[in-house]
Order: structure tokens, then sequence, then C-alpha cells
């Protein structure tokens, strides 16, 4: 068996076919779509197909999607934006504790610049409670970010109820749909946002490029400072085939979500339950139904997670751990700890993300292989005096 | 999060996370050395016996990551065989050079290393001096 990919919340590899709608945009049709010959163009004609396609994956108006490097910069420009151009009326906003570090490293920038932030804590099962929004809001909030599903634990937050409360108070509601565009269906009106942010990585289309959703009438400052590309919202020519690509990423998808997501689901489970009955000591981290369909994660008491991901790999198998020991700063993982689980807790998790090419042998061959390396990292593990019991 | 990290690691050190050496606790060892981590949270625990002030054996069990598995199996084997004084002398540096060198986030692990070997040395010299007050 080839090597197993078990990280696609990571990034995923690029689709053949928007691979193939992409190469063209590189050497034959090249033009610079703020050009007016033909070469401009057909690259613009092409820019504004994509954009079409975006924002049919998210039920928005195509004027709404401004196409970014990528997710990072999509939460930068929605969290920055609204504080800029808002800040006569209040310099407070409000976020969760588990937010990708593109939320939470902007915010806290935005700390240092004279803004309050509250990062509001979620549950054991990572959820954030829409009341608890409702409470953080002061005469002075300008802005609340939360994410649509957790990357690490994959968590769906109810977006739709804390827009509710956004709404009621007028304030701006941003959530970063990074995690959740193409694999959950979503509709910016029914989720009631202002802001959105996707990346194109994460739905089998090309790194960098990303767009942010922005509803018409939204009082953003401009990110990009330059030519009048995006509106003027955004400048700097545009990424053509990164364009292009994302757009057919988009298009691809939608077509097979429900299909894609039952048969991930079917496989996310079959890996969660083989890993709870298998291995002892071991438990879910994250919500047992409101969670992405690719997404398992798992802590697993006395044995490290970068042990077991280096032994996995040792197999063939790439997955992820919000261990302290693989991460950079030598912190477990922000997410772990905010729902409630202990530094050992933390140390010991593992995530798996599933995607369009994993197939049930390759679950079977994870839940094969994990038992036996979690028993040998646990016979040299100090913290088990007695095996035994194991 | 974070994946992938076996290519961060020299061939030595995999070598020694796949084998690890001296694995385990000896019965009634003549020192144990029982350290955390400060940086990261893992654990080390070595067992030693000496005989005439000479190492004669050395185990480990060890929590962390590959890192802290490698250096434990190699501090394990550098100090066999040595007198405790000579086992003193090993550093970290000492270790993660016999290893082939470690990662520079992972230098922290190789010093928990040393210190499970000197926390275990104290202990059997504590011993030793508790011993010697008996008679
Ligand atoms: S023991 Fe935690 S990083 Fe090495």
């Amino acid at each position: 068996m080839g090597r197993i990919y078990l990280d696609y919340a990571a990034t995923t590899p690029t689709h053949p076919d928007v691979l193939k709608a992409m190469l063209p945009y590189f050497n034959e049709d090249f033009g610079n779509p703020s050009t007016i010959c033909s070469y401009g163009q057909e690259a613009k004609g092409e820019i504004g197909n994509a954009r079409t396609q975006i924002a049919n994956l998210i039920g928005s108006r195509d004027e709404e999607i401004i196409f970014t490097s990528g997710g990072t910069e999509a939460d930068n420009f929605a969290i920055k934006g609204i504080a800029f151009a808002n800040e006569s009326k209040g310099n407070h906003i409000i976020t969760s504790s588990i937010e990708h570090p593109a939320v939470l490293e902007t915010c806290r920038f935005l700390q240092k610049n004279g803004f309050n932030i509250s990062f509001i804590p979620v549950d054991k099962q990572g959820l954030v409670d829409p009341d608890g929004v409702r409470k953080a809001i002061t005469k002075n909030t300008i802005l609340i970010s939360i994410m649509h599903a957790n990357n690490e634990i994959g968590t769906i937050e109810p977006i739709a109820e804390i827009s509710k409360v956004a709404k009621k108070a007028g304030v701006y509601f941003h959530t970063d749909a990074i995690q959740t565009a193409g694999h959950i269906p979503i509709d910016v009106n029914e989720l009631g946002v202002d802001l959105l942010s996707i990346s194109a990585h994460k739905l089998y289309g090309p790194k960098g490029i990303g767009a942010l959703y922005i509803k018409k009438g939204t009082s953003l400052a401009t990110f990009m400072h330059g030519g009048e590309q995006e509106q003027g919202r955004r400048a700097g020519t545009e990424n053509v085939p990164g364009i292009v690509g994302f757009g057919k990423a988009a298009e691809l998808i939608q077509q097979e979500i429900d299909d894609e997501s039952k048969r991930l689901i079917y496989l996310r489970d079959l890996l969660l339950t083989g890993i709870l009955e298998r291995i002892n000591h071991s438990r879910l981290n994250g919500h047992p139904t409101m969670r992405l369909p690719n997404n398992a994660n798992i802590s697993i008491d006395f044995a490290e997670g970068e042990s077991m991901i280096l032994n996995l790999d040792l197999e063939g198998i790439c997955a992820a751990t919000g261990s302290a020991c693989s991460s950079r700063n030598l912190e477990p993982s922000h997410v772990l700890l905010a729902t409630g689980l202990s530094q050992e807790q933390a140390h010991g998790s593992l995530r798996f993300s599933l995607g369009k090419w994993t197939t049930e042998d390759e679950i079977k061959r994870v839940l094969d292989v994990l038992p036996r390396i979690v028993a040998r990292l646990r016979a040299m593990s100090p913290l088990l005096k007695n095996q035994s019991k194991i | 999060m974070s994946s992938n990290v076996a290519s961060l690691y020299s061939e030595k050190v995999m070598d020694h996370f796949r084998n690890p050496r001296n694995v385990g606790e000896i019965a009634n060892p003549d020192g144990i050395g029982h350290v955390g981590n400060p940086t990261c949270g893992d654990i080390m625990e070595l067992y030693i016996k000496v005989n005439d002030d000479i190492i004669t054996n050395a185990k480990f069990k060890t929590f962390g990551c590959g890192a802290a598995i490698a250096t434990s199996s190699m501090v394990t084997e550098l100090v066999k065989g040595k007198s405790i004084k000579e086992a003193l002398e090993i550093s970290n540096q000492a270790v993660a050079e016999a290893l082939g060198g470690l990662p520079p986030i992972k230098m922290h692990c190789s010093i928990l290393a040393e210190e499970a070997l000197k926390s275990a040395i104290d202990d059997y010299s504590a011993k030793k001096k508790m011993l010697e007050e008996q008679r």
C-alpha cells in the first residue's frame, strides 16, 4: 500500500481537472486583466466566471467576492478592515479562544494598537455559546469574529444563532469558513454573516488564493493599496491562474458536496469508533455530531503525539498532533486547552482529516497500525507504572 | 497542529527512536533519576546499577517526543561502563552529537537526558552516603 494522507485539513492536493483549467493562464492566456487588449480582456472574463463559481458555492452575489492571497489574508482583511473603518464607532472586538492564528494574532495586533478584544471561552466540546457572545457585547463593540468550524477539533459553531445576536446589537459579524467551504453547504444569507473567509487549497484548489465575502454595504477599509483591482478594495495584479483554479475547484466540489460528506462521515465514524474501541484511555475531542464530516480528533493518554506521528509516518501514514513537542513554540494546542483538556491530554492528541481520495482500506490500515504504536509507546512511558492496567 | 516531522531528524536519531536501547526499569537500582521537561512538559526516568563506582547497567522510560526518546536511549548507551566521574562529564551536547545532531528546537530534550542522568547519579550518591553514615 502506498502512502496514506490523512491531513486534508492542513492542505489538499490540487484536483487534476483544476490544474488542467489553470495551465493555459500561465503562458497562453497570460494577459493582465487591467489592460484593454484582447489578452487582458480574456483574462478579465475568466476572473468574472471564477467569481460566479465562488459566489455560487456560498450563495452570495458575484460582486460580494473579493479575491485575496489566501485564507489568512481574508481574515486579516476582514478584521483590520472593520477595525480601521469603524474606529470612530468603537474599539471592541469579540472573538473566541479557539480561532485560527490568522484571526487570533490579528486581534492581538489590534490589541496592541488600542483595541479591546474579548476572547470568549468555549465549552468542553468546543462550542461557542451565543448567549456568551451576547453578554460580551458592549456599546463599543464593532465586530464579532467566530469561526464556522474549528480546524483542529472539527466542531461546527452555531453561526446562524450568533449572527442573530450580532444583528440585534448592530455589530458586524465575520466568520472564518476556511474549513467548511465546499465541505458542508454554506449560504451566507442563511448564516447571516457580513464577512466570510475562504481558501482554495482546502478544497482541492491551488495554494496562494482565497477570497473574502463582503456583504454589500459593509464598511471596510481597503486592505492593499495600489491599483483599482477588486473594486479598489484589494490592489495588485490578479493571480489569474489561481483565481481560475479556485473557481473550478469550487464548481467541482459543489457538485458532489452531499454524497462526499455522507461518504466521509461514514469513514470518519469508522475511524473514530475503531480507535475508541481498540485503544483504551482514548477519547474524542470536539463535538460528537456538530463536527466536520472529515475530522477525527482524539486524545490518547500515556502516549505523546509527536512520537505517534513519527511512528505513523514510518508506516506511511500522515496525520497531525496538537502536542507541545511538535509545535514551534512548544506550547500545546490552544484549542485543546480551551476545551478543558489538561496539558497531558493535549500531549496525546491526534488529528486525522479525511478527503476525496481517502478509502476504507486506508482507514482499516490506520486501525490496524495505531494500536500497536500506542502499545509500544506506552510500554516506554514512565507515566504507566503498572502496565497490566492498560 | 503539525505533521510530517520525520524529515526533521537525523538517521541516527530515527534509528534510536525506532529501536530504542535499554528501555525499561532495573529491579533494585542503585540510582533513579526522575525529571520533567519544563519547556514542553515531558517526563524521563533513568535507572542505573553501579558496581565499584562503575555504571554497569542503565535503563530508561520516557514520555516525550522523538528526540526525547532518542536522547534517553543514547545516554543509557554512553553511560554504560563509565565511572561515576566520567558519567558526570557527559553533557547534553555530547548526547546530541552522538546522535548526529538535533534540530535547534529539540536541544532542550537532550538537556532532559543529561539531567535525568545527573539526577540518577545524585540519587546514587545520596544513598551511598546514607549507607556510609549508617556504618
Ligand atoms: S520532549 Fe517534548 S519536545 Fe522533546
